[in-house]
């Protein structure tokens, strides 16, 4: 049996699954102030009266590391940056301990300029002096020439903790995405240690000694044990366990767009063919650019709790939430009351909302009933149109050959799939004022633990071969080797799959059968000096898609069956 | 955190698809490493710098600008409608104050295409600047537009399209054409007879470095632009005068470029030559991206970059000096030389002999237009080329008085299909092309 477990900013939901039935589902109300004591009561309900021994798969997703970056609460950590010409590195300044130090490599991975050892045993000394345990270390083109990070860690490496080299966390190209997802990394690297070894500690007590995996942003998993070296992963995963959850039951033969409407935020995400599309940069939080990978996803300030306002007698609903509906005890009008006094939702006290309703309704000069009418339309026609947006900002994504703007597959969708608490309330209305075909997610309450249960492990892998220089190189994946001038675009991508199958099935604990590969870029140039080709330059990119784990497909139709019913 | 000044955007459409031929500098990887260093220093990443994917330009676009010869198809790749597209969408942006001002990185490039098209010469087809202006003229009804050349080589297919139009001020500062290709842009080239003075060429001598190209910018482009007061100025941002280029002589460097962006504050700048794809074009192009947008880009510069090496002979200085004293007086007594050399008949006429280096196609032309001083005057081209492709291009410019109009529309009306393989009719106050 496997079980999901998907912390979100008010519940904890927690599912136990087996190969053909969802066996038990919760819901336990998230402590924000400990999230581990929501963990574990999550865990511990959940599993009451099962065999410890049936358990065989956790997945956790949780916000312990989201939380920590929004709320500023990261212990000092050192960064040192080697940049070279370019832009100023100041402007990529991520915190007091800053230090940009000489030495340059270039767009190929020619070293240009030396590091300066003094310098950097300076810099390591001053940061010692600080009281920094946790240092990141990140050069200009280290994805392409990782020696200056590697030197810069032997250096230092007896005087911290750990040392996070930019190198190490992803073969893309930028350098102020690369500083700041090496800070982030260094900065919840304790709390994220220490949070999962409780964790670990605790279920082995319970006698579940099982794998236990990590859902990542971009909808696939990864090991405890690798997530400890890179805990940034774990960012952002809450809004790709609900794309999951809908990836179960989404049919394959067309575009879905998915919508998780939640108490405070409204999240989208656009399938195709089945598949979640990953964004081609990275994380954005906190005003934190990252080259942490992610599902494609689009959050809006609109869900069931946000407050609904009359600003210049205009009905306007968000961005904030300032508690639960007042048919729930809250203190301020919301979609939700406008649910309550239509009569859709039943189980409030429809008094509290109609007598929240009942201001905007006068200054309105409208009905009470035509007041909640047009706050649910409001809601549903902005979900609408930002959805579009969504669907428009794809399609507009640069291509750099004339073949891909030729080809360029335009994402169409026309089926939406609701989850979250308000779902079913919501599907009905925008399959009425709109053209799609609207579908709730079966169990839609808790899909997103569903989602995390069933997600696989994902992961990247990005070669770059440079013959003319006698380079194969992957420095992400810590591999190197030297090639022949006659080094080909086959033998580099049969090499990439080799070490993406490997990274999944060490660092991921993949189930063999879950490796679905596929190339991401595949490119070849031949390098041209004078009138001869003196070489070729080879970028491959592979990724494992993110998707479901084998042998679950049974549960999921059952559900889907049981929700048609 | 890093923000831009100005609102800028880019096209970035390296073409990694198209090649003239597999070892042509015009190849496929001609914007790899310029691409890897705009990633690299997070360049799109900057908040109000956006990118945008390039819509495509219609055969009609072209035509409003180039005599296709036989058509569009046949002289054009997809990759041009593409590299043209990406001009278009720039401009557009910045007409629709979406951006304040924007770069297309696109190739392939288009200043020697002239107007008349009848294959590939120094690797362009068609002009993808004036597709650009051309589109803007007719949809936003724009009219004073200053071109800024800074390509190595003289843009003489530019210099042709604009050649009679006195609302389109031409500015190509180049390497001297007797060291260089195409041969051309001599200081005495300065527009037909309706528009003299509105073409300006100013040949640097070789070995030119950036103190004098930032001197002729600041003595004599700045100058002339602010006499000339365009609604929209365009750079022809090629990155040729590199000390690194391996096909040209000039000693200018990624800090020049940047700083040059910076004075000329072009709305628009669309990328033309550049061949040191590895040891220039990817710091120059973050240089101009930078300065544009108004970034302080005092820290890029190439990995062997050093100035002493790169400064220009006292000589050079000298001679720089005067050919811009030269081009001023020439600008500043335009309206009298004009009157002076003005033709006395109604028409007046020239020969000219093409080459399509690229293509290797002779092409002859006799050029005759009718003087006339309330517009630009109706122009006959009558083209041949070696292989005995022999053509009638009648354009009707923009703003064409009436006399022009007839005279244009007469001249196609009496041409005989016997005489001429295809006969053109551009009319552009009707945004027509008609072909017989």
């Amino acid at each position: 049996m496997i079980i999901g477990l998907d912390v979100g900013g008010t519940h904890t939901d927690v599912v136990l699954l087996d190969q053909e039935n969802l066996v038990n589902q919760i819901k336990v109300r998230t402590d924000e102030s400990d999230l581990f004591q929501s963990v574990l009561e999550g865990l511990s309900r959940i599993t009451e009266g099962v065999d410890p021994k049936r358990i065989e798969r956790v997945v956790l997703s949780t916000t312990l590391t989201t939380n920590a970056i929004v709320q500023g609460a990261m212990p000092n950590v050192g960064m040192i940056v080697s940049s070279g010409p370019g832009i100023d590195p100041k402007f990529f300044r991520t915190n007091e301990h800053y230090y940009p130090v000489a030495g340059s490599i270039d767009h190929r991975g020619r070293r240009i300029e030396p590091l300066d050892p003094d310098e950097i045993k300076a810099v390591g000394k001053n940061l010692a002096g600080a009281g920094v345990r946790y240092v990141g270390v990140v050069g200009k083109f280290s994805s392409r020439n990782p020696s200056h990070e590697l030197e810069i860690r032997k250096l230092l490496r007896d005087q911290f903790e750990h040392i996070f080299l930019g190198h190490r966390i992803s073969g893309n190209l930028n350098f102020p995405r690369r500083i700041a997802t090496t800070f982030l990394n260094a900065a919840v690297y304790p709390v994220h240690k220490e949070f999962f070894t409780a964790v670990k500690r605790s279920l082995d007590r319970h006698g579940m000694k099982v794998p236990i995996h990590i859902l990542k942003a971009d909808g696939g998993t990864m090991s405890l044990d690798y997530s400890i070296d890179f805990p940034g992963q774990t960012i952002l995963s809450g809004p790709a366990a609900s794309v999951m959850g809908a990836c179960a039951f989404a049919p394959e033969d067309r575009d879905v767009i998915v919508l998780d409407i939640g108490g405070t935020t409204t999240d989208m995400a656009v399938l195709m063919g089945g598949v979640p599309l990953i964004d081609p940069f990275g994380i954005e939080l906190s005003g934190y650019k990252t080259l942490i990978r992610s599902l494609n996803t689009r959050s809006i300030g609109l869900g069931g709790d946000s407050v609904v306002r009359v600003i210049q007698g205009q009905l306007t609903i968000g961005p904030d939430r300032l508690g639960p509906a007042m048919g729930y005890g809250g203190s301020a009008p919301t979609p939700t009351d406008a649910l309550i006094a239509l009569d859709i939702v039943t189980d409030a006290e429809k008094a509290r909302s109609v007598a929240g309703l009942e201001p905007l309704a006068l200054t309105l000069g409208i009905s009470i009933a035509e007041t909640a009418e047009r706050i649910f339309n409001l809601a549903c026609d902005r979900i609408l149109s930002e959805s579009a947006k969504m669907v428009a900002q794809i399609n507009a994504k640069p291509v750099y050959t004339i073949h891909e703007l030729h080809e360029g597959y335009q994402v169409d969708p026309k089926t939406i799939m609701v989850l979250g608490g308000p779902a079913p309330y919501f599907a009905k209305r925008l399959a009425q004022n709109s053209s799609y075909e609207v579908r709730t997610v079966p169990r839609w309450k808790v899909a997103n633990a569903i989602g995390a249960a069933l997600a696989r492990a994902t992961c990247e892998v990005t070669l770059f071969a440079d013959t003319e220089r006698g380079i194969l190189t992957a420095p992400e994946e810590k591999f190197k080797k030297n090639v022949g001038r006659d080094f080909s675009r086959d033998e580099a991508v049969e090499k990439a799959f080799e070490l993406l199958k490997e990274k999944a099935l060490v660092k991921g604990e993949a189930n063999a059968q879950d490796l679905e590969m596929e190339l991401l870029e595949d490119l070849q140039f031949n390098m041209v000096r004078g009138f001869d080709t003196t070489g070729k330059n080879i970028r491959i990119k592979a990724q494992v898609k993110p998707g479901l784990i084998h042998g679950y497909g049974a549960v999921a139709k059952k559900l889907s069956e049981e929700a048609e019913r | 955190m890093i923000k831009s000044k100005n609102r800028t955007g880019l096209v970035f459409f390296p073409a990694f698809d198209w090649a003239i031929d597999p070892t042509h500098p015009e190849r496929e990887e001609r914007l790899l490493y310029t691409q890897d260093q705009v990633f690299e220093e997070g360049i799109l990443d900057i908040e109000g710098i956006t990118e945008f994917k390039p819509d495509l330009v219609t055969a009609t676009d072209i035509q409003r600008t180039h005599f296709c010869v036989p058509d569009v198809w046949s002289v054009t790749t997809e990759s041009h409608f593409i590299s043209a597209g990406g001009a278009k969408t720039i401009g557009m942006a910045v007409m629709d104050k979406k951006i304040e001002r924007g770069f297309a990185l696109v190739r392939p490039p288009g200043h020697h295409a002239m107007r008349v098209v009848h294959g590939c010469r120094g690797f362009c087809n068609i002009n993808i600047e004036a597709i650009m202006i051309e589109y803007l003229r007719k949809a936003y009804g724009i009219r004073r537009v200053a071109i800024v050349d800074t390509d190595c080589h003289h843009g003489d297919g530019t210099q042709d399209l604009y050649w009679h139009d006195p609302d389109t001020l031409f500015i190509s500062i180049h390497q001297d054409g007797r060291t260089l290709y195409p041969g051309s842009g001599f200081i005495n080239e300065l527009g037909g007879p309706n528009a003299f003075g509105t073409t300006i060429n100013i040949p640097l001598p070789p070995y030119t470095s950036e103190e004098g190209f930032l001197y002729s910018i600041e003595k004599v482009v700045l100058p002339i632009l602010a006499d000339f007061k365009p609604e929209l100025v365009i750079n022809s941002a090629g990155q040729d005068n590199h000390y690194s280029d391996p096909i040209t002589n000039m000693n200018f460097s990624a800090q020049g470029y940047a700083r040059l962006t910076d004075m000329l504050k072009a709305d628009i700048a669309v990328l033309e030559g550049g061949y040191s794809i590895e040891g220039a074009l990817p710091y120059v192009n973050a240089g101009i991206i930078l300065a544009m947008a108004g970034i302080d880009y005092s820290h890029i510069h190439e990995p062997d970059y050093d100035p002493v090496r790169m400064r220009q002979a006292r000589s050079i200085t000298q001679q720089i000096k005067e050919i811009g004293d030269k081009v001023l007086s020439y600008w500043q007594e335009r309206e009298a030389i004009k009157e002076k050399l003005r033709p006395a008949g109604p028409f007046t006429e020239r020969n000219r002999r093409i080459f399509y280096d690229t293509d290797g196609i002779t092409e002859t032309q006799r050029e005759k237009i009718r003087i006339c001083s309330d517009c630009g005057g109706a122009l006959r081209i009558d083209s041949e080329t070696d292989s005995g492709a022999r053509i009638l291009a009648v354009h009707i410019p923009m703003h064409a008085c009436r006399a022009c109009q007839e005279t244009g529309y007469r001249w196609f009306g009496e041409a005989r299909t016997t005489d001429f393989g295809k006969i053109y009719l551009q009319d552009r106050p009707k945004d027509e092309y008609l072909v017989k």
